[in-house]
């Protein structure tokens, strides 16, 4: 990607300001813009499913729950740094996910919803029998594990910066991934899988592909996150409402477009943080998100950046 | 043995319920290629509509179903209006964010007004016991009620003029329309059945459990499952499949911790999923 | 010689129906064959066999020397045989150019973006869409659809074409225009196989020609053969006299689309589905 590119200048940007608590050592700031970078992490990838390829992967929690278990797990009980167990968890998740695809890709549709959903939920149950890793429990961290990074307080700043550089990586590799004969592949199976085959895309592959690599980066941030967090538990890890909250922020930002996500899931993320603290609307969470996913959906299919698009057809080509 | 085999008996009785809530499922399926995400919303509606019914108007629970079941027929017709009229037919996506969002209301309006709080009926029937083991009246009834509901919507679905319309339009919307039927008034009723199913089903579940505000994105779960073992569309599919996942659990149930079966019915999900996609119960297809 | 399509003793059964029933032809390098028969004689549903998209029940297909029965159709395309489909198929939310890069990039070579995209233009220049080449697919007219199909197709470089129907729905200055295409394509020595109800363009355009009816070839010949050939007549074409009514130079203002009394209207072929 070439610095003529408008996006790279937007990635450039979008870091800038994620980089703006550490420079200014804002905690408040530093913990808002963690949550925003969460939610980028899991739209931007989940894109890559939803917005790419057409699969609906409901399910998505799955891979950052799994990652967080599996870089806890590395941290308590082998002693991995943080950094190594969370690339270890994201390239482990990558490989399951490669073959729980190739299995449930053939499913078409809604049905393959459906057994993301399945899938998410046996993973949620059995990790909740799991002895080794704490069951209905979970794992906890003892301080222990921070010191390495120079204590506590200090190992939040890393995280974060950790972070951020997982943010960065999803956004571009979104951009990749859209701009590449991969992408093009994809892109086909979404506008019709039978005639993709036809032209000559090995669609049960480039499936399979499209969801173990939508999986690596969130399971990375799994891990990361609940090192920061310091404990995890199956209901936690495996919050199908926040898999969901993903969807609902990549169709309001626009699924399909790498912009789209993250828009899409900064607004939402501010917003929610809006209601939640409003002593009005704080339980109307539920039903204020449920009614915009609805509005979205009937009116607006295309999100924001549909709509933008629809108004400017010249963004279409400058924008990713 | 005998504990086993009581096990699996009573398992029988409470499938036949989960089978009812996933007829209600399964019918909007078949109808309209639409996988109702609120349907666990609903029937969670029908659970609390039954309790409000007991408690404060003092009907019999048994009685109230009928209330229950028109309200949610209404409830139903105008979910369909309000969000699934306009994406009935459009990419599979759309209408399951459609209805998801409006589940998301429903439930955070049930979540203000109940809060996550265990309900419960209190309503005891006599039963019969088998040695030392008892079976409800609750149980009992519960079952025969989902086996007459689900006899009556076959006969319902086949015999009278508005059941065969829905065939139709399940069948082929396009020429309905071309014989005169006035289909999206169809799929709106059709809609509403499956709504006034899922919520009966609800009720008869209030009448066997305790409940919560979020009991009934358990039994959406389930019914899920159900609707896989016995094929999409197929009510007595579904049916059968309800009463063959209650055998399961109750076969299973006595020699494993309970935390375990969901484990088991979410393998069995998605392995039958894979094998089958079309369901246990539906022919076989060619390639 | 060995030729570059043989299809032999093919069939396809679902349950007690059988769609095809023991077809059995070739096709040889640079040569038109014309597929014709009444509407259900099982036409797409061979193409479907051919490439992949359906597995035979039976019988075998040879192509350019490698047997391919029951190959799933992104296999066959790379070997170089591709096809358009009856109902054409766009991918509605892509440019055309994007379309045919789509083509281009998994064809019969695995292009990068790059060289595909020049592939493409060219296709598109060939036939005649160049000038839309960043419009979304969805906005094409049923003509520029049908074009892009079999752009798309083109784009993989085949050396056969398998064109289901490509003309039907197509008024005569566009079947003129398409027929100058196919024209183009044969100059560049790729063969085609076609499925047309117009015997205006069977006849003019085709080598030989292939008849089915009901799942089973009932003649194969040189066109004038076929078309004075007794069952045939009875079966589908309805005027015996057909062959030497048609014999006119294409683009004509009365024949092409004219059905000759007691011909089937044209609907769209039901293949047997599963």
């Amino acid at each position: 990607m070439s610095p003529k590119k408008p996006f790279f200048w937007l990635l450039v940007a979008v870091i800038a300001v994620f980089l703006l608590p550490v420079v200014t050592r804002d905690v408040g700031l530093r913990e808002s813009l963690l949550l925003a970078a969460i939610y980028i992490i899991l739209a931007t990838n989940l894109n890559l499913m939803i917005g790419f390829t057409g699969y609906v992967n409901f399910g998505n929690i799955v891979f950052f729950g799994l990652g967080g278990y599996i870089g806890l797990y590395l941290v308590t009980a082998a002693g991995f740094p943080v950094a190594l167990a969370a690339t270890v968890a994201g390239l482990g998740v990558g490989a399951i996910a490669l073959v729980f695809g190739l299995g449930i890709l053939r499913l078409r549709g809604a049905y393959f919803a459906l057994a993301t959903i399945g899938i998410a939920e046996a993973v949620n149950a059995f990790v909740s029998n799991f002895g080794p890793w704490g069951g209905a429990t979970g794992l906890y961290l003892s301080f222990e594990a921070y010191r390495p990074l120079g204590g506590p307080r200090e190992a939040l700043w890393t995280v974060y910066l950790l972070l951020v550089a997982v943010m960065g990586l999803s956004l571009f590799l979104g951009y990749a991934v859209k701009t590449s004969r991969f992408g093009l592949g994809l892109f086909a199976i979404r506008e019709d899988e039978a005639a993709a085959a036809v032209l000559g895309v090995n669609t049960p592959l480039y499936k399979a592909a499209a969801y173990s690599l939508s999986g690596v980066l969130p399971a990375v941030a799994g891990a990361l996150f609940f090192f920061k967090q310091g404990v995890i538990q199956p209901d936690q890890a495996f919050d199908l409402t926040l898999s969901t909250e993903a969807i609902v922020m990549l169709m309001l930002g626009g699924q399909g477009t790498v912009t789209g996500a993250a828009l899409g899931a900064f607004l939402y993320e501010q917003f929610r943080g809006i209601l939640l603290t409003s002593p009005v609307f704080s339980s109307f969470q539920l039903v204020i998100a449920g009614a915009l996913l609805l509005v979205t959906v009937l009116f607006l299919p295309g999100g924001l950046m549909g709509w933008l698009y629809h108004r400017w057809p010249r963004l279409r080509r400058v924008l990713e | 043995m005998l504990g086993v085999f009581a096990s699996m008996l009573d398992g029988v009785l409470v499938g036949a319920v989960y089978g009812l809530a996933a007829i209600g499922l399964t019918l909007i399926w078949g109808v309209m290629d639409v996988i109702n995400l609120t349907h666990g919303a609903m029937i969670t509606m029908g659970m609390f509509g039954l309790y409000l019914a007991f408690t404060e108007l003092g009907l019999n629970p048994y009685v109230a179903l009928l209330p229950v079941a028109g309200l949610g027929f209404a409830a139903g017709v105008v979910i369909y209006w309000l969000s699934v009229h306009r994406v009935v037919g459009r990419p599979p996506l759309m209408s399951l964010l459609s209805t998801f969002s409006v589940n998301l209301m429903v439930i955070g309006i049930g979540t203000i007004l109940w809060s996550t709080s265990p309900y419960n009926i209190d309503v005891s029937l006599p039963g019969f016991s088998l040695g030392e083991y008892t079976f409800t009246g609750n149980h009992l009834l519960a079952a025969a009620a989902a086996v007459l509901i689900a006899i009556a919507l076959s006969l319902f679905l086949a015999r009278t003029r508005s059941g065969k319309a829905i065939r139709a339009v399940a069948s082929n919307r396009r020429a309905a329309e071309l014989m005169g039927i006035p289909s999206s008034q169809v799929l709106a009723r059709a809609f509403g059945l499956g709504i006034a199913i899922a919520a009966v089903a609800g009720g008869l579940i209030a009448t066997l459990f305790p409940f919560t505000v979020l009991s009934g994105s358990d039994y959406q779960l389930k019914s899920f499952v159900v609707t896989v073992l016995g094929g999409l569309g197929n009510p007595t599919g579904a049916l059968a499949g309800g009463i063959l996942l209650g055998l399961i659990e109750g076969g299973v149930t006595p020699f494993i911790a309970v935390s375990w079966i969901p484990v088991i019915e979410f393998a069995l999900f998605v392995l039958i999923l894979i094998a089958f996609p079309n369901g246990l119960f539906a022919r076989r297809t060619h390639r | 010689m060995s030729e570059l399509l043989e299809i032999t003793g093919l069939c396809k059964h679902f349950g007690g129906l059988r769609a095809v029933n023991e077809v059995s032809f070739t096709v040889g390098t640079g040569e038109i064959l014309g597929l014709i028969g009444p509407n259900g004689a099982g036409k797409s549903t061979l193409f479907n066999l051919i490439n992949g998209v359906l597995r035979p029940s039976a019988g075998r297909v040879r192509f350019s020397g490698t047997d391919i029965t029951g190959w799933a159709p992104y296999r066959v395309v790379r070997l170089g045989l591709a096809r358009t489909h009856q109902i054409v198929r766009p991918l509605n939310d892509m440019t055309v150019l994007e379309n045919c890069t789509v083509g281009a990039c998994f064809g019969s070579q695995a292009l990068g973006l790059g060289p595909a995209r020049r592939v493409a233009d060219e296709v598109l220049e060939l036939v005649g869409l160049a000038d839309r080449r960043h419009q979304l697919a969805a906005g094409l007219t049923i003509a520029g659809k049908k074009r892009l199909e079999v752009a798309r197709a083109l784009s993989a470089r085949p050396k056969l074409l398998l064109f289901d129907e490509v003309l039907a729905g197509l008024n005569p200055t566009e079947v003129g225009r398409m027929i100058e295409v196919f024209r183009a394509i044969r100059a560049q020595g790729i063969a085609i196989v076609m499925i047309e109800h117009l015997m205006q363009a069977i006849m003019n355009l085709s080598d030989r020609v292939v008849v089915l009816n009901f799942g089973g070839k009932i003649a194969e010949g040189r066109p004038h053969e076929v078309a004075t050939d007794p069952t045939v007549v009875e079966a589908y074409l309805g005027d015996p006299n057909i062959a030497a009514r048609l014999a006119e130079p294409p683009g004509g203002a009365e024949s092409p689309g004219r059905e000759p009394p007691g011909r089937e209207p044209q609907v769209q072929e039901q293949g047997a589905a599963p």
